[in-house]
């Protein structure tokens, strides 16, 4: 029943969540990004709704869904945990590789990104300056993360029984 | 320099160039 529980439901509940965070930074990257810049360029702008309503929204399932990723990812591994972030193991290079970019983009989400959107969504007063540098960083930071979202998909799906045998060789 | 990160397709070259330098590191890790 615990193994159930641990890897059964743990990498059920690990890819839900992780599909809710993973696709909704492609929501932001490949579209709202793009859609924002089109609204603002509009006679007069029309990208108010989407920030008040659509934004705020995204970022409160995209930052909690990181927590369950995160968190169901930490039950999955359970006292391997060690062998995965330190390389202790040969088989669990890859996902030890994964986890490491799972965890720079967990902080990325909570540290740069979160942050930086209060000011810009005006949840916590800033200045224009301020409003101008946080939008430069949560954007580069949420850029950061698409293009790490990749190699760490790929060294999930990689990492386990005969994915990693075909893959790696070992 | 222009940074690659300001166009969507500079992120998305630049996540597959890192998927394939990280492959060759793990290789490398796992003993070839």
């Amino acid at each position: 029943m615990g193994e159930f529980i641990q890897y059964g439901l743990g990498r059920w509940l690990h890819i839900m969540a992780g599909v809710m965070w993973i696709g909704l930074l492609y929501y932001f990257n490949f579209v709202q990004v793009d859609a924002l810049k089109q609204a603002a360029a509009d006679t007069p702008p029309t990208g108010a709704g989407i920030t008040k309503h659509v934004a705020p929204r995204a970022l409160f399932y995209f930052r909690w869904a990181a927590v369950v990723t995160v968190l169901a990812g930490v039950m999955i591994l359970g006292e391997r945990v060690d062998d995965a972030l330190f390389f202790k193991e040969r088989a669990y290079v890859p996902i030890g590789i994964g986890a490491w970019l799972g965890l720079i983009m967990f902080f990325n989400v909570w540290v740069l990104i979160w942050p930086n959107q209060k000011k810009i969504l005006g949840i916590v007063p800033a200045t224009d300056e301020e409003k101008t540098k946080a939008r430069r960083v949560a954007f580069l930071a949420s850029r950061t993360n698409t293009a790490l979202s990749m190699p760490m998909l790929f060294f999930m799906v990689a990492s386990g029984g005969i994915f990693r045998r075909a893959i790696f060789g070992a | 320099m222009k940074n690659p990160l300001d166009s969507l397709w500079g992120t998305v070259i630049s996540g597959l160039v890192l998927t394939v330098v990280l492959y060759y590191l793990a290789r490398a890790m796992m003993g070839g």
